[in-house]
């Protein structure tokens, strides 16, 4: 609805807009933001599952005697920073800087990569174990939560590298401007998510 | 250990490299009924294909159709679709009735238990996913942006691309009859009967993967339609001033955002169980069943009111235009309508009471269900005292929702019946479970699908459906669902279980004989409105309708032509009052005849179409482990998902004089009319 509309010409009402091209609001940003909320409820099920099953260790292994929390701690330091860098990178399309945009995006798509190679390094260990998803239902939700975020890392990365793309062959246009802004978005619900990950899982864990 | 998983990956070694588990001995050609069902199907199919040829339809269903990101088009493709699948539903509870009719002692009936199960599990999950759903989002799909006064949605592109994953559902469930077979399990499978264990064969995963499929689909256009509500609306129109059904899409589409990633992740984890060993819902290394049926119900009930609100909103405008009055009660009307919205989401353990959650639980619970009655009676209240004092005409949208009162009204009373746990107890998993919530859909939502389809055919296609048709079609359904379900309710109340094929006290065959005469008589509702569509094809000069306000409405989607232009409006309506149309009718307000300018639409893409069947056809290869296919069909999603983020040409200009001159065509027939 354009608030610039004359609803009324001399208190007469109007009927019809004349001015010509009707402009409704972009709704790019509320969509996306329902969409994350979507996702929201996605990881709230795998929490609320995490939270049922996470103690029925079958006679396996528990979080106190698996999880590695220096190891840990290293990983959301990469996460958390990648998210600095990322509005370092907003910053930069803001000052319409492309180069400066392309290298804080680089640098957030290391830190990301190194996220997901620290993960599933953890993961290999842990089934290398022998405490697979297989092993118990506490390991079940365990790999499927924190293995759903490493998913969204993973695409979130693919998109960060086509952006990059993009925004290298056709400049800091709207449209790529809008895309940025979105990703944005997606890449710090991310941390949020792994903030509630690494206190639930990891530090509520190993107690 | 006893992981079924480990044993499949022995099996895994002699799985085909490209096949996967599929060989000639997954088509059922021992089954007499379907080899005559495949027969008939391809032959159907083969002439269809044909007809397309010979006419060179294929550029246009390409161009016009698959392509189209139109929201008009796609809501018919909706419906279509919903007919469609509601034929083979339909045929699936024909064939359970005649059985039952059947099935009693020495009688075997004529359905094999192993496809009995399949039959009823194909039922349910065809008549909610792909018929009930597709009505209402072909509904919202046509009719919101018409009212709001819109040119299209807000993401044109994603709409399209929500339909193709939506029919890509419906294919694998189809598929699913000539290639492997179903799920055994009841529509939504629970575990541990749909674990690997129980249920080792494709029928589950052609479940978990045709409703994931599909609900993707559903939840982007969730999104959509929200975004189009919210920041779409023509100026001048509030929120308060929305039209009705378009404030029971918000509210519908609202709970499809919330509910949905529910039912994604909930059959996730069922997937991972089956396909990757973890033990969520299986029955040893600390696994919960309960979890499952937890999760799936707080999908599973929202649903029921995502399915009922759209049509309570197209009661709403058939009872307000057919009485010639405003809705009675309006305001009221919308905090019904999101009161129900919050409650839905309290209630989903009172599908369970039998669990054993102890009764401070049950009691919560089954006083939530009983309070949501409280607006749904305000809403019928509502109606009642529209139609009281008006001037009723009796067209065929209005037979519909009277019949729909009296019945849903009556489904809303046992439905008060079972939220009792003490009663549940009796009550749980019986024939009067069926009954109820027979008499709710089918008093609800095909009653309401049937009047919306009565109702804006005329603005879809330029003409009205023939009346007598429609006439013959609702009554042979109205009788035949008492006929049907009448029966189920005393066997309910007798104690009688669902989804038993075969039964050995011969005192309890009449009440099923009676219920397949019912059948029989909805199947001729169903023959009478195919026909009534046909009759009306051949008569769509006799009924044809050029004012575009064909009943008199009272919403801006009657403003427009029939059918209305691609653009919808030539230029933006201006709302003042709610039932913006009938107060510019009302002061006169002048429809522009000139000064027409160049309207800025969305480009069409194939894109939608293509990631949708990619995803369809990764579907089909994760059915049948042929993991080859699997992936690479994931890789060629993926792929061509961002390719299609590559193409920034997505919108063009419809040029003034071609506006002007489909302006002065209506123009022209206005006055012709006039």
């Amino acid at each position: 609805m354009t608030a610039t509309v004359a609803t009324h010409v001399n208190g007469a009402p109007v009927y019809y807009d004349h001015s010509g091209e009707h402009h409704p609001q972009p709704s790019t940003m509320l969509g996306f933001w329902l969409y994350l909320m979507s996702d929201c409820l996605l990881f709230a099920v795998l929490f609320a599952v995490y939270a049922v099953l996470g103690r029925n260790y079958a006679a396996g292994p528990s979080g106190a005697d698996l999880f590695d929390l220096p190891l840990v701690a290293i990983n959301t330091a990469l996460l958390l920073f990648s998210s600095i860098t990322y509005g370092f990178a907003m910053i930069a399309m803001q000052a319409r800087k492309k180069g400066a945009l392309l290298a804080w995006l680089a640098i957030t798509g290391l830190f990301g990569l190194g996220f997901l190679g620290i993960e599933l390094f953890e993961f290999h260990h842990l089934i290398h174990e022998g405490a697979g998803p297989q092993r118990s239902a506490f390991l079940s939700s365990f790999f499927t939560l924190v293995g759903t975020h490493g998913l969204h890392v993973t695409f979130g990365s693919i998109w960060l590298i086509t952006l990059m793309v993009q925004v290298q062959k056709l400049g800091l246009t709207p449209a790529n401007r809008r895309r940025l802004m979105c990703l944005s978005m997606f890449w710090h619900f991310l941390d949020v998510v792994w903030i509630g990950v690494f206190t639930f899982v990891y530090l509520m864990g190993s107690m | 250990m006893s992981n079924p998983v480990v044993a499949q990956q022995h099996a895994a070694d002699q799985l085909h490299p490209i096949l996967g588990r599929l060989g000639w001995d997954s088509l059922p050609l021992h089954e007499p009924i379907l080899v005559a069902t495949f027969i008939a199907v391809a032959l159907g199919g083969a002439l269809m294909l044909g007809l397309i040829t010979k006419f060179r339809l294929w550029g246009h269903l390409w161009r016009d159709w698959i392509t189209s990101i139109d929201h008009k088009k796609i809501g018919i493709m909706y419906i279509i679709l919903g007919v469609v699948m509601l034929l083979r539903g339909f045929a699936d509870a024909l064939m359970m009735r005649a059985h039952q009719a059947m099935a009693f002692g020495d009688s075997a009936g004529f359905l094999p238990p192993h496809h009995y199960d399949q039959v009823f599990t194909a039922h349910g999950v065809i008549m909610i996913f792909f018929v009930a759903m597709p009505f209402v989002t072909g509904f919202m799909n046509y009719v919101v942006p018409l009212q709001i006064g819109a040119r299209d949605v807000a993401f044109p592109f994603l709409n399209n691309f929500s339909f193709w994953m939506t029919a890509g559902g419906a294919i694998l469930v189809m598929l699913s009859l000539f290639v492997g077979e179903f799920a055994k399990t009841g529509w939504l499978a629970y575990p541990p009967m749909s674990g690997l264990l129980a249920s080792p064969d494709v029928g589950v995963d052609y479940y978990v993967w045709a409703l994931q499929i599909a609900g993707v689909g559903t939840t982007l256009s969730g999104i959509n339609l929200i975004a189009t509500i919210i920041k779409m609306r023509a100026p001048g129109m509030t929120m308060m001033k929305m039209p009705v059904f378009t404030w029971t899409s918000l509210c519908t589409n609202v709970l499809i955002v919330a509910t949905f990633p529910i039912l994604a992740a909930t059959l996730a984890l069922l997937t991972a169980d089956r396909y990757l060993g973890t033990n969520f819902f299986t029955n040893d290394l600390g696994g919960n069943a309960m979890l499952y049926v937890n999760l799936i119900w707080i999908w599973g009930h929202p649903e029921v009111y995502i399915l009922v609100l759209p049509v309570f909103g197209i009661f709403s405008e058939v009872v307000s235009t057919f009485s010639r009055k405003k809705l009675f009660g309006y305001a009221s009307m919308v905090y019904a309508t999101v009161v129900i919205t919050i409650l839905s989401y309290l209630v989903w353990l009172h599908h369970f009471f039998t669990m054993g959650s102890g009764a401070s639980v049950n009691s919560f619970f089954g006083i939530t269900t009983m309070i949501i009655s409280i607006p749904t009676g305000a809403k019928i209240f509502n109606w009642l005292f529209t139609m009281y004092r008006g001037r009723i005409k009796f067209e065929v949208p209005m037979l519909w929702t009277v019949g729909f009162m009296v019945t849903f009204t009556i489904g809303g009373m046992t439905g008060v019946l079972l939220a009792v746990p003490a009663a549940d107890f009796v009550l749980h998993n019986s024939l009067f479970l069926i009954a109820h919530f027979h008499n709710v859909i089918i008093g609800g939502v095909v009653f309401g699908a049937f009047a919306g389809i009565n109702y804006w055919f005329p603005k879809a296609f330029g003409f009205r459906l023939d009346a007598f048709w429609g006439k013959v079609s609702f009554w042979c359904w109205f009788i035949g669902f008492w006929v049907a379900f009448t029966p189920l309710y005393v066997l309910g109340l007798m104690g009688i279980t669902r989804r038993v094929s075969h039964f050995d006290d011969p005192s309890l065959q009449i009440w099923f004989v009676i219920a397949a005469i019912g059948a029989g008589i909805v199947a001729l509702g169903i023959g009478a409105f195919l026909i009534q569509i046909a009759v009306s094809i051949l008569r769509r000069k006799e009924l044809a309708d050029t004012t575009g306000d064909v009943w008199g409405g009272r919403t801006l989607e009657w403003s427009t032509s029939s059918p209305p232009p691609d653009y919808n409006f030539a230029f933006t309506p201006i709302a003042h009052e709610l039932d913006a149309w009938h107060d510019m009718k009302q002061r006169g307000a002048e429809r522009p005849k000139t000064g027409f300018v160049a309207i800025h639409m969305p480009r069409n893409t194939g894109a939608g179409f293509i990631i949708g069947m990619l995803a369809t056809a990764m579907g089909f290869a994760l059915i049948w482990h042929m993991w080859l296919i699997a992936g690479l069909s994931f890789a060629a999603t993926v792929i061509s998902a961002i390719v299609h983020t590559f193409n920034y040409d997505r919108d063009y200009h419809i040029p003034a004089d071609a506006v002007t001159r489909t302006e002065d065509e209506r123009t022209h027939a206005l006055g012709a009319a006039a």
